[in-house]
């Protein structure tokens, strides 16, 4: 075995991998660049090396600093974890020049599954099923359209060097075919300077179903069982669960035996995951070969019980798999969901920052966190805006996607926007919850983005007892105060209103063991809970005719409270009965108009501003740019007038929503 | 003696009636409540004693004689927050328009000097169209009597003023001597001269809200401090600002138990400070963090948002906090920042109020705008008033403490108690660029050079343990033992005792 790994990747699986090197005695090393110095995965690791700016390119994807620090800190072999290099056939080689193990497969397996047409023709000839198609190189789009004809419409035209949805044509007749055919080759030309296309048939509501593999070098190969990662938006996965609710055993089978097939096909010696599509009648067809450990993972961890990067070591190590088929038993069910630093309000815009506070759930035997960052931490522009992986587990999957709802409510995140309401819609999607997924799950559910309308509705009888426990709470604090007159002091009042998303909810409160009891009208309603002043989390549990356990997220909010439960956000006044009713006299403020602003729609650095004071502009004219992220976002008139204001200039830091320029 | 009973009643039903049901309506339109009604919210239920309901004017003029409102436009009385006592007025603008009167001006000075004798705050609730025209010289003469008691009661008892209405006119200065000004958006306003007097005399063309509205004072003039949306909002956060504070200066500030451990560590806030010195982080995760239950009431948050100023708790007793707020400006000291800042200082000082002092501050903000405007004497005010200040001061220096701002922001030399520095800290004259440009001006051409020089510069001062050789921080502390910290010194001051020399009072560079 190795006596030390070094880990070439950063954040949250950095981590993951650290903590199973610990569990088998074999001590780490990490790298990182700039902008990582005081991350996660550098305190968890017993050494550290540098390998430059931020930027990957200029860091984490360095195959020579890598060998460098391999040498530097004498590590026997390296784990690449998932992206950057973990599926270049040259890092593997340069390693192997170096003396240096990867922990993963050989070069000719990572090279012969990186070409989607290699693949293919691979995968066809170990007798895995193919989407019907041809792999052949198309002359014109008069051959194009013949094909298309065999395989019969709809058809998908894709450019073989492509990737994230880049030289892709949907036809469903022969002038779409035709059609298709060029400007998939126009823009796999353009994108990646290699114009080859390939036509396959296009499979209509697919499921995205995979198969985890594991390989040892004595010929060795199992399946683990089956991950389902149909919800994906803009084909990055965001909900993933193993197993599947829609594969049969028998279908399990044959999947998992031609993705041993395969795996054998290319000597694949190492954790793999061969990716199906899947139609309505449960055909399946061979997508691609990932040769490297996915991020989704651990919910195969959890339904079967191994540590797959424990393997990935021991196999690399020389080791053989002691593991045969029949060993392999999926228990339960597990569901994994990514949080991610983006506003799922504004169209998943990505959101980088300080973690003012970062609470995850508290691990268990039903919740996994795999994290890389901590309370203090940065998201920072230069990475992939991943928070965590937040995994649960449970015998059954209504069960296992109640825990995840609870882990949501249980995230506590301040400082950036992240998509915890967002997941916590999935979860309690009808649709989600019935597991009729397809790939097109979000853009048939939210075509038109998600808002405040897509969170799931909740009972807001809950929220308001809630509400009356902490602010009973708040004025038991408040007539502690000091200095009151003898004899005089304060006397807190029985009734009050809770004003509830526009609702007044009165009721009147006493004190019982453990907690109070509420009369608003109907059962009884009693609050059991220790929350106290100042605490993030309110957990308890309100009784009416049952027992409802709640968490929720407390934040004070003027003079009175923001809650946070179930992905929503709402704020709870408490008032006396009296002042309840003189507040239903104010009046009602209607939002300041901005429409004559240019508003920031991010954060970022205002780079150029293409007007000035007095200046007429036309609808569609550039108004300004900022970046963030490192994109350029052009900002436009959306109407004719006149700019009457700058107020911000080039070179300035926005925040969101700060004003940039103001029409007359 | 029924009969007698019976005129009370009546007569306390025709004062409760105020302007009558049509104009209470009217008020109840422009989104406000009546003068009683605002006590009602204000003070904790049935403690109000009401004073004076059956005060009437004495003006017979212009038809003055037939128009006789029991209360003539303020209701008086005392009551309490919390259980302690305040005492309060509450101008009436359905009766005559709240304007102020002989008669009604007696009424405040009456509440005001039984306030005084017996040391509880003063509550003001401003809603009046002006002075009592018909009366003439009797009302302004009401004003100052008002006025002169304002200035007596100042640093003895908290004295204030929320602004629910109009404040016009010679009016706007009773407001202006209290302690702190609290205005309801879009339907109060503050000025000396109203929209229609200012086009005539300079042609101006402005409304009233954008003249003096709460908007305006609470973030261009700093007149007042903080905007609230309408009535009950301003009043229940009143009810909240009111518990930080004595009942005077002869009190300390009252203690609310807290479960907040006076030992909290807190990891995250040692990676607050950026790599890079020139990136801004959010001074308000420091002293959110650090305070009690993260419980911080922020005063004037609109004005000079470089300094950030405002109560907390810590270990249950009230402190005030002033803060530079890299933020903003880089959290420079300005002319607007240093008032600000200063008035602030004064305050707790009256009140027995230990302050806490976090420092970043790169230095005074250059330029003739601001030279011009009398930085000098600006600046002077909260060097002053620090100097001055005989409270518990606990001061952090969290990254930049540079020239000049460094001396004033609670530093040792004036006076500070107990003057801490994160490992971050840089206690220098200026940042290591500048002064390297002007001690090596010969090398100006050489960048390589001035590079070196600069590192050098960085290495030997910016740093906290220059300023601990001399003792000029009593300690260099983790940041995540902020909150520790502070307590440990604050208990240790519980009973300091400094006096400054007899005199009649001293003179601040005003």
């Amino acid at each position: 075995m190795f006596k030390k790994i070094l880990i070439a990747n950063r954040g949250e699986i950095a981590c993951r991998v650290i903590k199973t090197a610990k569990k088998m005695g074999i001590a780490t090393v990490a790298v990182y660049s700039d902008a990582d110095k005081d991350a996660l995965h550098v305190q968890m690791a017993d050494e550290a090396v540098h390998i430059g700016p931020p930027q990957s390119a200029q860091s984490y994807l360095l195959i020579e600093k890598i060998v460098e620090a391999c040498r530097e800190t004498g590590a026997e072999a390296v784990h690449p974890g998932y992206g950057f290099l973990s599926e270049k056939r040259e890092f593997q080689e340069a390693l192997a020049a170096a003396g240096v193990t990867f922990i993963g497969p050989d070069g000719h397996a990572i090279f012969a599954m990186g070409d989607k047409i290699e693949s293919k023709k691979l995968a066809k000839a170990a007798g895995v099923s193919s989407v019907p198609g041809f792999l052949g190189v198309i002359k014109d789009a008069q051959e194009a359209v013949t094909i298309a004809r065999e395989i019969g419409y709809p058809v998908m035209i894709k450019a073989s060097a492509g990737g994230g949805g880049k030289g892709m044509r949907l036809a469903r007749n022969d002038q779409e075919a035709a059609e298709g055919f060029i400007s998939a080759t126009n823009e796999a030309k353009s994108s990646f300077a290699d114009d080859r296309v390939f036509i396959e048939k296009y499979i209509e509501n697919p499921r995205h179903i995979e198969i985890q593999v594991l390989g040892d070098s004595f010929g060795n190969v199992i399946y683990l069982g089956e991950r389902e990662c149909s919800i994906q938006r803009r084909h990055q996965k965001v909900i993933e669960e193993a197993p599947s609710p829609f594969l049969t055993a028998a279908v399990r089978k044959e999947m998992g035996e031609q993705a041993v097939a395969l795996a054998k096909a290319v000597d694949y010696k190492s954790a793999g995951t061969v990716e199906f599509i899947v139609d309505a009648q449960r055909n399946f067809y061979f997508l691609e070969m990932n040769t490297r450990l996915q991020v989704e993972h651990p919910v195969t961890e959890l339904v079967t019980g191994l540590d797959l990067v424990e393997w990935m070591i021991r196999i690399a190590a020389g080791e053989p798999l002691t593991i045969k088929q029949k060993d392999v038993k999926v228990r339960g069910w597990a569901l994994e969901a990514r949080v991610y630093a983006e506003d799922p309000f504004r169209n998943f815009l990505p959101s980088i920052g300080r973690l003012t506070r970062y609470l995850p759930p508290q691990e268990n035997d039903n919740v996994r966190v795999d994290t890389g960052v901590y309370e203090g931490g940065e998201i920072s522009m230069y990475y992939d805006p991943m928070i965590a992986k937040l995994c649960t587990y449970a015998p059954v999957r209504e069960l296992a996607i109640s825990h995840m709802r609870q882990a949501l409510d249980q995230y506590f995140i301040r400082g950036l926007n992240h998509n915890i309401p967002f997941l916590a819609a999935l979860m309690a999607h009808p649709r989600f919850v019935r597991g009729e997924l397809t790939t097109n799950f979000i853009a048939e559910e939210y075509p038109k983005g998600f808002g405040a309308a897509d969170l799931p509705v909740e009972d807001p009888r809950l929220l308001v007892a809630v509400a009356a426990f902490v602010h009973r709470r708040q004025v038991e604090r408040e007539a502690s105060l000091s200095g009151q007159m003898p004899g005089r002091e304060k006397k807190i009042g029985g009734d009050w209103v809770v004003k509830f998303g526009g609702t007044n909810y009165p009721y009147a409160i006493r004190p019982i063991e453990g907690g109070y009891a509420l009369e608003m009208g109907g059962p009884t309603v009693s609050v059991l809970s220790n929350w106290d002043i100042g605490q993030p989390f309110f957990r308890g549990v309100v009784k009416d005719d049952n027992d409802h356990q709640v968490v929720v997220q407390i934040d004070r909010h003027g003079v009175g409270y923001r809650l946070f439960h179930a992905g929503s956000r709402a704020d709870a006044v408490v008032l006396s009965p009296r002042a309840a009713e003189l507040a239903a006299l104010m009046p009602v403020k209607a939002a300041p108009d901005m429409s004559q602003y240019l508003l920031s729609p991010m954060p970022g650095l205002l780079v150029s501003l293409g007007v000035a004071e007095g200046q007429d502009v036309k609808a569609g004219e550039v108004l300004a740019v900022v970046e963030a992220m490192k994109m350029e976002n052009i900002l436009r008139a959306e109407r004719d007038g006149t700019i009457a204001k700058v107020h911000a200039n080039p070179g300035e830091s926005l925040a969101v929503d700060q004003k940039i320029v103001e029409f007359a | 003696m029924t009969e007698i009973i019976r005129q009370l009643q009546n007569a306390r039903a025709g004062a409760r009636a105020g302007g009558g049901i049509k104009r209470i309506e009217s008020q109840h339109q422009k989104g406000k409540l009546t003068a009683r009604e605002r006590i009602e919210l204000f003070l904790d239920a049935d403690t109000f004693e009401e004073w004076d309901m059956f005060v009437e004017h004495r003006c017979h003029d212009f038809g003055m004689g037939e128009q006789q409102i029991p209360g003539d436009g303020v209701v008086i009385g005392y009551g309490t927050v919390n259980g302690r006592l305040v005492f309060v007025f509450s101008q009436d603008f359905t009766v005559f328009g709240g304007s102020l009167s002989e008669a009604h001006a007696e009424k405040i000075c009456k509440i005001m000097d039984q306030a005084l004798k017996v040391g509880a705050p003063v509550i003001g609730l401003n809603d009046s169209g002006g002075a009592r025209i018909q009366e003439g010289v009797a009302s302004l003469a009401g004003y100052a009597e008002v006025f002169q008691r304002n200035v007596m009661a100042s640093g003895v008892i908290p004295q204030i003023s929320l602004i629910m209405g109009p404040c016009a006119g010679g009016a706007v200065y009773s407001p202006a001597m209290t302690d702190f000004i609290f205005m309801v958006k879009d339907s109060s306003y503050m000025f000396v001269t109203g929209p229609e007097v200012t086009k005539t005399v300079t042609h101006e063309t402005v409304s009233a809200e954008e003249l003096g509205g709460a908007v305006t004072h609470t973030s261009r003039s700093g007149v007042a401090d903080l905007a609230f949306e309408n009535d009950v909002e301003a009043l229940l956060q009143l009810r909240r600002f009111v518990d930080f504070l004595p009942a005077n200066n002869r009190e300390k500030p009252p203690v609310r138990p807290t479960s907040d451990p006076a030992d909290r560590i807190e990891p995250s806030l040692d990676t607050l400070i950026p790599e890079n010195a020139n990136r801004p982080y959010d001074m308000s995760e420091l002293i959110l963090k650090v305070v009690d239950d993260g419980d911080f009431f922020e005063v004037s948050p609109a004005f000079a948002g470089n300094i950030m100023t405002g109560f907390a708790r810590m270990e249950g007793q009230t402190v005030g906090i002033v803060a530079n707020q890299p933020m903003v400006l880089a959290g420079c000291l300005d002319i607007d920042s240093s008032r600000k800042a200063a008035r602030f200082v004064r305050f707790c000082d009256c009140f027995n109020i230990p302050i806490i002092t976090f420092v970043d501050v790169p230095g005074f903000l250059p330029g003739t705008a601001q030279e011009y405007a009398g930085i000098i004497k600006h600046g002077a005010k909260l060097l002053y008033a620090y100097a001055d200040c005989t409270v518990p001061k606990v001061t952090v220096i969290t990254r930049k403490a540079y020239g000049g701002a460094y001396d004033v922001m609670s530093s040792k030399h004036l006076r500070g108690d107990v003057n801490f520095a994160w490992p971050t800290a840089e206690i220098a004259v200026m940042g290591p660029k500048g002064a390297v440009e002007i001690i090596f001006r010969n090398d100006i051409g050489d960048p390589q050079k001035i590079a070196e020089r600069t590192e050098e510069y960085r290495r030997k001062f910016a740093n906290p343990f220059v300023a601990g050789h001399r003792g000029f921080i009593d300690d260099v502390i983790r940041p995540h033992a902020t909150r520790q910290r502070i307590c440990r010194s604050l208990a240790m001051l519980r009973d300091k005792k400094v006096e400054n020399p007899w005199r009649k009072h001293g003179n601040i560079p005003l």
